[in-house]
């Protein structure tokens, strides 16, 4: 698992080293480390065994200088902790996504409690509460205080969280602005006792370091609750947390949620169905996503004992057909020993994989919102006078398979009425906040023709109508733009599906707008009529010299035949 | 407003409107939809008589039915009628811009714009066929000005008397042409008519009494003339059947809008050109072959006039008949400049009084039809 998870780093192959290749012991450095041994302490006194990956991924520190924590404390906007009100958001964000990840793993309605506490003017206590299955009392320590550790990362299924820093980044956040330890409570079932950990990380050594463990008494079965104390600033509106935890009840219907502002009234949304996400299940890679690096590193670790074998075996929608046809494309003989093929014979083979024509991956992988679901969400969202949805077939980019579902409400009170359409973006039903004009899915929009459907758009800027467009990526691998998780980077078969499903709910919008146009019109016209009908009477009148009454009816006879001609 | 003078004409026109309201009230009553048919006012709907010299209407008719979205001017045009009818009845008149402030009474009916009232007018016009004066509506703008050799015989208007007006008696001044002229009569020796564009040129010509010199009369028409400008040099060259020469800038609006429409009448009320026309008017200058000749100061064409000189060239009939007209017009578009008759200053104040004029009309023969 762990090897795996450090393969795609994303930060280069030396990290892989870091991981995979360090010794599992060194003396020198753990007599040096004073807290690492209060944390052996700490984890004695409750007398369980302190796992041995521990001592692995301790050891990994002595090999490197620099250690991936150390890096992101000094490079935290890549994380998005760039400014203090953003802080703030992207620890709710992490501690959310987190919980709804968990929630939904273990097939319960997730409830989460979300509280933040003003504590001076720049320094807030953020306790995020889901009702989840809790943390086992061995990973707590590890999920919460080290970087890089995740169940997410190295799998290819859609989640919320893919790459394992989040929250534990949050975690060093706090640590650095405030000293303060992160506290985690967390019960894993009625007949356990809750857990109370102070957690501290070790920016140097990527480990983390336990300061309290107790037990305590915990009012409900299960679940899991963290609290970070940080620097940040509160902002109100729809670019802070407020609107962030709106957002994420639009993209989780099904989730029940509380919200205790720092200042203002608390917010309870309640949930919009009881049914919970479609699982989503975990696939092996496709051929066509794995590039040269990785390819390598599979074939080194492959249990297959020949080519023909590995490429069928790791890999989905290989037959043993199409396995003969790449090898007999790279001439590599299938009898071949995947351990012995050298970087020359990993390149060739890559090429081959390239040519051969491979089936797409499979895509029950992926876990739509659903359009029924999205309609329901901007409804009790907005009250719009009218909403669609769209939800498109699968379809696939760099071989990873990926959806996108695109929802529309317009008009009601709840928006002005020539102010830039409101944009929701979604990934794996995480709303996404910053880098708007970055994003792909901003882009296709923009690209979007909207005065075909009758709505106002100025060259390059988003549509201006009193109207809410969201737009869900779902994917087993989101391609965001930087590892803080704002933008969608604009492949072009994500942009094409992204632009197929909004126009689709635009051509509705359309026919919702040019019918309430007709229905004004003729309102407008039976209007028009009563309007001038008289003068032509009086007119008449005076010309002719009608009485009254021949005026009256000869009135009353034109309104009818001007009615009977509108109605046809 | 002034009071008008009955004319037999006014029974004929209000029996008319009598008649055009009552068909539209007996359709009504009929359960159909009314409808009013008017001429279709544009070129298109106009041919050059060549014989005849003017622009005659062809017989294209549009029809405005009342429907939904005619209701509106269907409105107007009625009360437009209707208060033609009251000014026929009571003899009185009124000008465009009276009549459009009259609209004002009429609610939801009236007019936001004085082109629009103009608009419904002309309808009107062009529905009976008739002059606006004949259905009491007279312009706004005067009719021109006259100095030299002529004398105007009118009638005075509170006493009935015969007038004598002689236009060498006007000093630095001129008489100025009423808008109506059937009335007048006229006594003359002149030996040719000078219509001039622009007020600024009549000034010097009367200034220095070329009329004497020349033995003409001199007419300004100040832009765009006048119905009452056409027809009162129509009826002095047709009764005194003496040649009408025009001197107006060189550019395409001088050549179309001013001189085509004094010469052949305009699009837009194409039923009345066989009265407002002046066939026998002759083109003196500025011609294209001028501002080389000449060597005058230029101006380059403007977008708008290039425009216009292609689209006289495409759809005007009177252009389409005339090749030396299409060859001037095609000369100035490839010069890509204009000129107007005051450049001609450059020579000299009174170059045009000395040479320029003399010189053209030696050569009358070769103006421009």
């Amino acid at each position: 698992m762990k090897k795996n998870r450090a393969s795609r780093t994303g930060k280069g192959g030396a990290q892989t080293a870091l991981f995979e290749e360090a010794p599992a012991e060194n003396t020198k450095k753990e007599k040096k480390t004073t807290v690492r041994a209060a944390t052996a302490a700490n984890l004695r006194v409750t007398k369980k065994k302190r796992p041995a990956k521990v001592a692995k991924l301790r050891g990994t520190a002595k090999q490197r200088e620099i250690s991936v924590s150390e890096f992101f404390s000094k490079n935290r906007h890549l994380l998005g902790f760039d400014n203090p009100s953003k802080a703030l958001l992207t620890t709710v964000k992490e501690a959310v996504d987190n919980s709804l990840d968990a929630c939904e793993e273990a097939g319960i309605l997730p409830v989460i409690h979300v509280l933040i506490e003003p504590l001076a003017d720049d320094r807030f206590r953020v306790t995020v509460k889901d009702n989840g299955p809790g943390i086992d009392r061995k990973e707590v320590p590890r999920v919460f205080g080290s970087l890089l550790y995740g169940s997410k990362f190295h799998r290819l299924r859609q989640s919320r969280g893919q790459q394992g820093i989040g929250i534990s980044a949050a975690g060093m956040y706090g640590q650095l602005t405030t000293g303060k330890p992160v506290i985690v409570v967390s019960r894993c079932g009625s007949k356990k006792p809750a857990q109370r950990f102070s957690i501290l990380l070790d920016t140097r050594t990527n480990l983390p370091v336990i300061t309290a463990n107790d037990e305590v008494e915990w009012d409900q079965p299960h679940g899991t609750s963290i609290e970070i104390e940080l620097e940040a600033s509160y902002k109100g509106g729809r670019h802070s947390v407020d609107g962030y935890l709106w957002q994420v009840a639009l993209a989780n219907p099904h989730v029940e949620l509380h919200y205790r502002p720092p200042k203002g009234d608390p917010v309870d949304i309640e949930r919009a169905t009881k049914e919970m996400p479609v699982e989503a299940r975990e696939i092996k890679p496709h051929p066509r996503g794995v590039e040269l690096g990785q390819l390598m590193k599979m074939l080194k670790e492959t249990k297959a004992r020949n080519l023909s074998g590995f490429l069928t075996r790791d890999f989905s929608r290989v037959s043993s057909r199409v396995a003969a046809e790449i090898l007999e494309g790279a001439k590599l003989k299938p009898t071949m020993s995947p351990t012995r093929a050298h970087r020359d014979a990993a390149e060739v083979l890559y090429r081959a994989i390239q040519r051969t024509k491979i089936m797409n991956p499979p895509t029950n992988c992926l876990s739509p919102i659903g359009d029924a679901h999205l309609a329901k969400s901007l409804e009790s969202r907005h009250e719009p006078a009218f909403v669609c949805a769209v939800s498109r077939p699968p379809a696939v980019y760099r071989g990873n398979p990926f959806l996108i579902e695109a929802a529309l409400a317009y008009g009601g009170p709840s928006f002005e009425a020539d102010a830039p359409a409101r944009l929701y973006r979604l990934a794996n039903r995480v709303p996404l906040q910053y880098q708007k004009s970055a994003c792909a899915i901003t882009k296709s929009v923009i690209d979007v023709a909207w005065k075909g459907y009758g709505v106002h758009q100025s060259r390059g800027a988003l549509p201006a109508a009193p109207m809410a467009i969201l737009v869900h990526i779902a994917s087993v691998w989101v391609p965001f733009t930087s590892e803080s998780k704002e933008a969608i980077a604009s492949y072009p078969e994500i942009t094409k599906e992204i632009r197929l499903a909004i126009q689709e709910c635009g051509r509705k919008l359309g026919a919702h707008i040019r019918r309430r146009r007709r229905l004004a019109d003729a309102e407008k016209k039976k209007s028009y009529i009563e309007k001038y009908i008289p003068h032509i009477g009086l007119a008449l009148q005076e010309i002719l010299g009608l009485t009254d009454k021949k005026r009256a009816t000869t009135e009353s006879r034109l309104r009818e035949i001007l009615e009977k001609s509108r109605k046809m | 407003m002034a009071t008008r003078r009955k004319t037999k004409n006014d029974g004929d026109i209000l029996g008319r409107i009598r008649a055009e309201a009552g068909n539209v009230d007996v359709k009504i009553n009929k359960g159909v939809k009314p409808s009013m048919k008017f001429p279709v006012r544009s070129l298109q709907n106009v041919a050059y008589q060549p014989k005849k010299g003017y622009f005659e209407i062809k017989g294209r008719m549009k029809e405005r039915t009342l429907t939904v979205n005619t209701v509106k001017t269907f409105a107007q045009t009625l009360r437009m009628m209707s208060f033609s009818k009251e000014l026929v009845e009571t003899d009185d008149i009124a000008t465009k811009r009276e009549a459009y402030y009259v609209s004002k009474n009429w609610a939801e009916a009236r007019f936001a714009e004085q082109p629009e009232s103009d608009t419904v007018m002309e309808d009107v016009e062009a529905l009976f066929g008739v002059n606006r004066e004949q259905l009491g509506f007279i312009p706004e703008e005067k009719g021109g000005d006259v100095a030299g050799k002529l004398v105007v015989i009118d009638v005075d208007p509170s006493t009935g008397k015969e007038l004598r007006i002689d236009c060498t008696k006007f000093g630095s001044g001129a008489y100025s042409i009423p808008i109506s002229v059937e009335q007048l009569k006229f006594e003359t020796e002149a030996k040719f008519i000078l219509v001039i564009e622009t007020a600024g040129m009549f000034q010097r010509l009367v200034k220095h009494s070329y009329w004497k010199k020349a033995n003409c009369i001199l007419v300004s028409m100040g832009g765009v003339p006048t119905r009452a400008c056409r027809r009162f040099i129509r009826r002095l060259a047709d009764i005194k059947k003496i040649p009408v020469y025009v001197f107006v800038d060189g550019d395409p609006y001088g050549f179309m809008n001013i001189y085509r429409t004094l010469k052949v009448g305009s699009g837009n009320a194409a039923h009345l050109n066989e009265y407002f026309c002046v066939p026998q008017a002759r083109f003196l200058g500025i011609t294209p072959q001028d501002i080389t000749d000449y060597e005058l100061p230029t101006h380059p064409l403007k977008e708008v006039d290039i425009k216009r000189a292609k689209d006289a060239l495409k759809n005007d009939p009177f252009v389409l008949h005339h090749k030396p007209w299409q060859r001037a017009l095609k000369q100035m578009v490839k010069m890509g400049v204009r000129a107007e008759q005051q450049a001609l200053a450059k020579h000299g104040l009174n170059y045009v009084i000395d040479e320029y004029l003399p010189r053209k009309i030696a050569k009358a023969a070769q103006f421009l039809p």
